[in-house]
């Protein structure tokens, strides 16, 4: 059986906005193993991408303990949960987030100045992730330059350079179209099940969800299982 | 890729707004610089220690009007007083060029009360044994391309000669340095025997007194003496040190060098102005992949250092060669005018350290607030933008 790498004890995140408090999820407890490709789904504002932000420590709940790997992340101070993000958490957005300025192996090697890798070695983390992803011809070339299921790749890259036991996906298909979906679905399934990485997704896609092993579904800041059986 | 890397693309980012940035920043500092070496010359307030110690007395009234040659030796006699000489204004200008200083001097006297004016002694004695002869601060004879042995003839609008000519002959003897970079820099000086017998008015009379003290009063003490010797008599005097002398001088050229500096200094805002908004305007465009970076894990202290050594690096390299080329500006400017520059157009350890302070206020001033305000944001909202 596989260790519990990730567990949110009555996790409650709140807002103030103006004079009204938007209660955004309500004593939320989770369990997630090592390996595991969970999917995150619910309708618009159920707060999927603020759970996600807690898991990977951009956020801190209202209430309640965020632990991973046996740590409680809540307590952290801003600047070590930087540090902890950058060695623990690869992050793939909706809409890639690649630095326009950058060549797709200066992306992926952006993680790799916060570790002390020589260049050499970074180099080499780099040409490994971009390989893997199945970009290693366009390692020059800049986003713009790219098409969006490429860009998605180079910022799936990134997101494992630097070899990270989790990765949060928020939307990593909602920017692409069903074939191309389908190509980033596979590529982070492989992710999952040859290197083991456990993976929380986020999506509105029931096409998506159905590469996760399970599938969780928030709404109106409470969790619940989905409400059928995609997988 | 290293930190660098990222620094430079990020300054590259939108190359034809960096290179326009980086102009502005140039004319700014290229201007600033000019504007320094301007206001030292017409403050002329960076005079020698010799200047501080020497007396200059003039006419009570007004420094156009002459004193007799008399007053020398009464000057001489005074206690306090180790020496005196004297000079003119002559007013004279070299073919079609501006007028610049010469003075009528008595060579020994003068030139032993200014030991800055560096002689060397071959032409001093060449200069002692003609009487037509007359020596040159280095920036007028670079201007004029004057050499020893030349004979030339100057202008002048005050002295006409006994036959009514106003044009003088003078044969250069030497051409001397002057350590202090002051007053005599620019100066031709000649010998006053040859002026007095030649002009054809104002026989007797000089224009003012150089003397110095000996040290066994207060400087203030002797300028009062000086004074005090003459009062009542029909050319009563004003006795100053000749630094003071300087400034009064100086404040004749004091509205053009303030009407220069303003508009220099106005333009030279205007486009800091300019330049820190843009600079400015192009961080705030990265508020959102400052998220991004907080998101991969880097720093608010990282982003930090990095956006404000890409603000330093857009303005310092810039701005130093931009300072590198105007000192190259002023330094031809003051080979070709040296007459009216006789002081040189240089910049100083002054104009260099708040040159580089304002570099520092440009980049420094227009980074900090945005990233300051960027990075007081949680990665949440940063990733929100657009």
């Amino acid at each position: 059986m596989a260790r519990e790498l990730i567990r949110l004890a009555e996790v409650s995140k709140n807002y103030r906005k103006g004079r009204e408090l938007v209660r955004v999820l309500e004593g939320i407890s989770l369990a997630i193993e090592e390996g595991d490709f969970v999917g995150l789904m619910g309708p618009s504002g159920s707060g999927k991408t603020t759970l996600l932000n807690l898991l990977g420590g951009l956020d801190k709940p209202t209430s309640g303990d965020v632990e991973v790997d046996g740590r409680n992340i809540s307590n952290l101070s801003t600047g070590a949960l930087a540090k902890w993000r950058a060695s623990n958490i690869g992050f793939i957005f909706q809409f890639y987030n690649l630095l326009p300025v950058l060549t797709a192996a200066r992306n992926v090697g952006l993680p790799l100045l916060l570790t002390s890798l020589s260049a050499s070695q970074r180099k080499k983390h780099v040409n490994t992730a971009l390989q893997l992803v199945g970009l290693a011809d366009r390692a020059k070339h800049y986003p713009r330059e790219l098409s969006g299921g490429q860009e998605q790749r180079v910022a799936i890259a990134r997101a494992i350079v630097s070899d990270p036991p989790i990765l949060l996906c928020d939307e990593p298909t909602g920017d692409l179209d069903r074939a191309t979906a389908d190509e980033i679905m596979s590529l982070l399934q492989r992710l999952n099940r040859d290197y083991g990485k456990t993976i929380v997704m986020v999506t509105h896609d029931p096409r998506a969800a159905s590469f996760a092993h399970r599938v969780l579904h928030l709404d109106k800041g409470e969790l619940g299982a989905a409400p059928e059986e995609i997988h | 890729m290293n930190r660098f890397t990222l620094i430079w693309r990020n300054l590259w980012r939108k190359p034809i707004r960096t290179v326009f940035t980086m102009l502005a920043v140039l004319v700014v500092f290229f201007l600033f610089t000019l504007l320094e070496g301007l206001r030292i010359a017409f403050s002329l307030s960076d005079v020698g220690p010799a200047a501080q110690e020497r007396l200059l007395t003039s006419h009570k009234v007004s420094l156009i009007m002459m004193l007799p040659i008399a007053y020398e030796s009464r000057i001489a006699r005074l206690p306090g007083v180790e020496a005196v000489s004297h000079g003119t204004w002559f007013g004279a200008r070299y073919q079609d060029n501006p007028e610049f200083a010469q003075y009528p001097v008595e060579a020994e006297q003068y030139l032993a009360l200014n030991p800055e004016i560096k002689l060397d002694e071959g032409q001093k004695q060449a200069w002692l044994g003609n009487r037509m002869g007359a020596i040159v601060g280095r920036p007028v004879a670079n201007q004029y391309g004057w050499q020893l042995g030349d004979r030339v003839p100057l202008r002048s609008s005050i002295w006409t000669r006994n036959n009514g000519s106003d044009v003088w002959e003078f044969d250069i003897e030497g051409i001397f340095d002057d350590t202090d970079a002051g007053m005599n820099a620019g100066v031709v000086l000649f010998h006053y025997d040859y002026f007095d017998e030649a002009r054809a008015f104002g026989k007797g009379t000089i224009g003012w007194y150089v003397s110095k003290g000996n040290g066994s009063m207060p400087i203030e003490d002797v300028m009062a003496s000086i004074d005090a010797e003459f009062e009542n008599s029909p050319a009563e005097t004003k006795t100053n040190t000749e630094a003071a002398f300087a400034q009064e001088y100086a404040q004749q050229f004091g509205n053009i060098g303030l009407i220069v500096t303003l508009i220099l200094s106005a333009v030279v805002f205007m486009i800091l102005l300019v330049t820190g908004h843009t600079m400015a305007q192009s961080v705030r465009e990265r508020i959102h992949e400052m998220g991004v970076l907080k998101t991969l894990g880097f720093t608010s202290g990282s982003i930090f250092r990095l956006t404000v050594l890409e603000g330093l690096l857009l303005v310092l390299p810039v701005g130093i060669l931009a300072m590198l080329l105007g000192w190259g500006a002023l330094t031809l400017v003051a080979g070709t005018m040296g007459a009216m520059f006789p002081a040189g157009l240089q910049i100083g350890a002054f104009s260099i350290t708040l040159g580089l302070a304002l570099m520092l206020a440009i980049s420094l001033g227009s980074v900090l607030p945005p990233v300051i305000l960027a990075l007081r944001l949680d990665i949440v909202a940063l990733l929100r933008t657009t």
